[in-house]
């Protein structure tokens, strides 16, 4: 492909962190394409340096340039001042491989994960000179495509994005391929277009929002109907049922300047059966797939040994809920092969002791910090969110980790929740100024850091129907508690701006009409608007204001039982009778107990697909609750025996 | 034991900084599972120490540094060499290697000069104007220009640390910078500016092509910049580091004092 380094280049002299546009990673490829192959650009639309890592991205990267007819390459959001010297020397954006014109592509297949990038997705199709407006597209302009998290609600994109990817990609990315294959294999002639989105919409797992015909009546959303016959009705997600069928990436991109989580990661299960009611990814995920522990460990020695780094994350949702984690993490800190000078990290403790062992295992050295997850502050608000971890759970871990050397916990906390009182606020303070004196007693600098977001509701969760806080309610929450906590000298409080949270509301449960507010957002300039200093949320209520659209009523109005949602043709698989008993549970604080543990209470998650969790052990782990609340001695809410969890099987 | 080794940070790859230079080195080593001597303390870090710093979009030659090994290791210093470059990222590559005895004084402490090679280029160039520049520059008793220290700006006299300057010429690019990842191929020539080598002292303080480029005025800026040899000099003898090496005594562009 025609490459613009020469022209690239003397840019480089004139931006900040120019390795950022390089590329020249180890384990990048430099495909060489022949004119029939599908050329994939792979983007994720945020910085390099929080890009580069994710684990997503790159799995897919490897499957499709292990294809004989396709390659990928890859690009990341250029900085704002990057973007100024492309647009200034007329330059658009490119892949790092090979620096080819991002419009040079066939497909250009964006990863979301946050909603605030979502600005950033059209700044990047701007930038490849291909029309942000899916309708306006020609057959000579890529397609743009969007997998992730948030295509869980795929409409506010609805207007961007010819197609989305609902779950898991690694086996739809090869369907997709074969149907590209043969659009370009057609020439791309005029009208291909709609009929390449045509066959896309009925790959399962696939939404092609143009096959769908919305209505409203007033403010309501009436129904999304598809426009043709071989288009679903509703798009199911898409599971792969095996994770250790997929050992990937291989060859984990090791950059050549600093980025976020700069170490190997190795993916030990995916989804999650906590069932806390605020979580989407739990949500979505379901049902737990556990990769097989030889498998983790072959992937933990080739990847150290091949990128030469000397630490490694076990990813997942809960980590310390793999069975054995306790001798994988052994397994690995004891591997000769690794020289006894690796460190292992576990994303997400969970709150107990027996995590805390396990931690202070891998973390010999460096003991800064370790960061807990209580999300609310009173044993009532954690039964309405289903967060099951006792007071007891999480003293018994402050305690087992300033007795073991570490002198500053971070404690994370959700605010703005369903049923919040003062009280359950004035809760998070308590329980910081607990575990700072649990603290005391072992070290006299012993401290807290409190860290406190804003909640939002998600779609496809128990929450979907909640009316979110108010920007002054959360700031009124915020502000009891920088007073309650001013004098405790052992607590850092820090917050999430509520402003922040508002636009993430308006982009999280929005329907087609916010995509024009999104288009509005953007091209007043409002990219990158995860970040601080880049994000003014008058943008955003300007342009709502602007079309007619009451902030109100998209973010802060309680929904009943009755309304369509805007992603109701979307599924994860999760009955809806499922997500409303949930809900009412939650307001009158009944459990719900982690099905891993206990019997099936059929969320449809498994049933709907036939699917089964894939663990290595019927046996709950040992030590206390395990933050699920439950006497996990007698084998969970079930009581008594092994849990009824299946070994390893395939669907049935 | 401790070994200093030269390695070269061609293409694409000068866009990164010292720092992340750093970083690759430390892999590199683990990837070879190279027996290194570590620090004592919370975090143990390698005993490996950089010479003097190149800015992050300068191509050099002749990079430096001194890793040592934990007691008792025997390294042989020639099967080493040739497993460096295939551990390292493409445009960084080891070129030499000497065991360098205890004591020996640090690269930061015992180089003295660089030689470097760079483009000036200038947004309306007349002929000679170049030249007549570079004459002029090497004629002033003194030339204080901005420097960045310590992220402040502060006057200095550069004059005293430009040892040597000259004019390449302003025709062709010379060959080896058209290789795989270097700059702007296809290019013909300069045409906006000329080519200039200079000897530039690292003491007290390293001065690099940038301050001599600020010099030539304020339109002046520089180009292709690469750094050809670091030089250890005492009694008007120098010798580059890695000198015990064969191939060192006939290092490229070993220039003597043009001006």
């Amino acid at each position: 492909m025609e490459t613009l380094w020469p022209q690239l280049e003397p840019l480089l002299a004139r931006v900040q962190k120019p390795a950022r546009y390089i590329g020249c990673e180890d384990g990048a490829l430099s495909p060489n394409p022949g004119p029939r192959d599908v050329r994939w650009l792979l983007l994720y639309p945020d910085t390099y340096e929080i890009g580069l890592p994710n684990q997503g991205l790159q799995i897919l990267y490897e499957l499709i340039n292990e294809r004989p007819d396709a390659i990928a390459e890859r690009s990341y959001a250029p900085w704002v001042d990057m973007e100024a010297e492309l647009r200034r020397a007329r330059l658009p954006l490119f892949s790092l491989e090979s620096h080819s014109p991002a419009a040079a592509f066939d497909v250009l297949a964006f990863n979301l994960s946050a909603e605030l990038v979502f600005t950033n997705l059209l700044n990047c199709v701007d930038l490849a000179g291909v029309p942000v407006r899916a309708e306006q597209r020609r057959p000579e302009h890529p397609l743009v495509i969007a997998g992730g998290h948030c295509t869980y609600n795929p409409e506010p994109l609805a207007d961007f994005v010819d197609a989305f990817v609902i779950g898991d990609g690694e086996e739809v990315v090869a369907e997709i391929t074969e149907v590209l294959h043969e659009w370009k294999a057609s020439g791309r002639s005029e009208g291909s277009r709609a009929a390449v989105l045509r066959r896309l919409a009925s790959v399962p797992g696939v939404y092609v929002p143009s096959m769908y015909e919305v209505t409203y009546d007033g403010p309501r959303l009436v129904a999304v109907t598809p426009r043709y016959p071989d288009v679903p009705a509703v798009v199911e997600k898409r599971t792969i049922t095996d994770l250790g069928a997929w050992p990937y990436p291989k060859h984990q991109l090791v950059p050549m300047t600093e980025v976020v989580h700069d170490r190997l990661n190795v993916e030990i299960f995916r989804g999650c059966t906590r069932g806390c009611r605020f979580c989407q990814a739990g949500m979505i995920t379901r049902p737990v797939r556990e990769r097989p522990a030889a498998q983790v460990r072959q992937m933990v020695s080739d990847g150290l040994a091949r990128t030469g780094y000397d630490e490694v994350t076990l990813t997942s949702l809960s980590s310390a809920d793999y069975s054995g984690i306790d001798q994988v993490v052994d397994g690995i800190i004891n591997d000769p092969a690794c020289g006894g000078q690796v460190s292992v990290s576990l994303p997400s403790l969970r709150v107990d002791a027996f995590t805390v062992g396990i931690a202070s295992q891998i973390q010999k050295v460096r003991r800064t910090g370790l960061t807990f997850a209580p999300e609310a502050g009173t044993w009532r608000m954690r039964q309405v969110i289903n967060k099951l971890i006792t007071e007891e759970d999480l003293y018994g871990a402050v305690d087992s980790a300033y007795s073991q050397g570490w002198r500053r916990i971070k404690l994370y906390f959700l605010t703005g929740l369903p049923t919040e009182t003062d009280a359950d606020t004035m809760g998070i303070a308590e329980l910081a100024r607990n575990c700072v004196a649990i603290g005391r007693r072992h070290n006299k600098s012993a401290s807290a850091t409190v860290s406190l977001g804003g909640f939002v509701p998600k779609p496809q969760t128990p929450f979907q129907w909640f009316g979110q806080e108010t920007v002054a309610g959360l700031a009124r929450r915020i502000g009891m508690l920088r007073d309650a906590t001013r004098r405790d000298k052992g607590i850092q409080l820090r917050w999430h701006d509520p402003k922040a949270t508002l636009a993430e509301g308006i982009a999280s449960r929005g329907d087609r009409r916010i995509g024009a507010v999104i288009e509005d957002v953007w091209r007043a300039g409002g990219t990158f608007q995860e970040w601080t200093e880049h994000f003014d949320l008058t943008r955003w209520s300007d342009a709502m204001a602007r079309h007619g659209l009451s902030i109100d009523w998209y973010v802060h109005r309680e929904r009943d039982r009755d309304e369509l949602m805007p992603w109701a043709h979307i599924s994860a698989g999760l009955h809806a009778d499922f997500l409303w008993q949930e809900w009412e549970d939650a307001r009158s604080m009944h459990v719900t107990p982690d099905c891993r543990w206990t019997p099936c209470y059929d969320c449809g998650a498994c049933t709907e697909y036939g699917l089964e969790h894939v663990v290595a052990s019927t046996v709950p782990p040992a030590g206390g609750s395990q933050g699920t609340g439950q006497d996990l001695s007698r084998g969970g809410a079930g009581g008594g025996g092994p849990v009824p969890v299946l070994l390893r099987t395939g669907p049935r | 034991m401790k070994v200093r080794i030269r390695f070269s940070k061609l293409g694409k790859i000068r866009w990164t900084s010292h720092r992340d230079v750093a970083r690759m080195w430390e892999r590199a080593f683990r990837r070879l599972q190279l027996p290194l001597a570590y620090s004592e303390g919370f975090s143990p870090r390698p005993k490996v120490s950089f010479g003097l710093a190149l800015p992050t979009g300068h191509e050099s030659q002749a990079e430096y540094l001194d890793v040592e090994f934990a007691p008792g290791a025997e390294i042989d210093i020639e099967e080493l060499l040739p497993r460096l470059s295939p551990a390292l990222p493409q445009g960084v590559d080891a070129t030499g290697a000497v065991a360098i005895e205890p004591g020996t004084p640090s690269l930061q402490e015992a180089v003295t000069l660089s030689t470097w090679r760079f483009a000036a280029v200038w947004p309306d160039r007349s002929p000679g104007r170049g030249a007549t520049l570079v004459a002029s520059l090497l004629e002033a008793p003194e030339l204080v220009v901005p420097r960045f220290r310590k992220g402040e700006e502060v006057l200095e006299d550069v004059r005293p640390g430009i040892l040597s300057l000259r004019v390449l010429g302003d025709e062709e690019i010379p060959s080896d910078y058209l290789s795989e990842g270097a700059v702007a191929p296809g290019n013909g020539g300069l045409t906006d500016g000329l080519w200039l080598e200079a000897d530039l002292a690292a003491q007290p303080r390293s001065l690099r092509p940038t301050d001599v480029v600020r010099a030539l005025g304020p339109e002046a800026s520089e180009r292709y910049v690469r750094r050809l040899n670091q030089w250890i000099s005492r009694d008007g003898a120098r010798w580059e580091p890695v000198a015990a090496l064969p191939d060192a005594t006939d290092a490229p562009q070993a220039f003597g004092r043009a001006s």
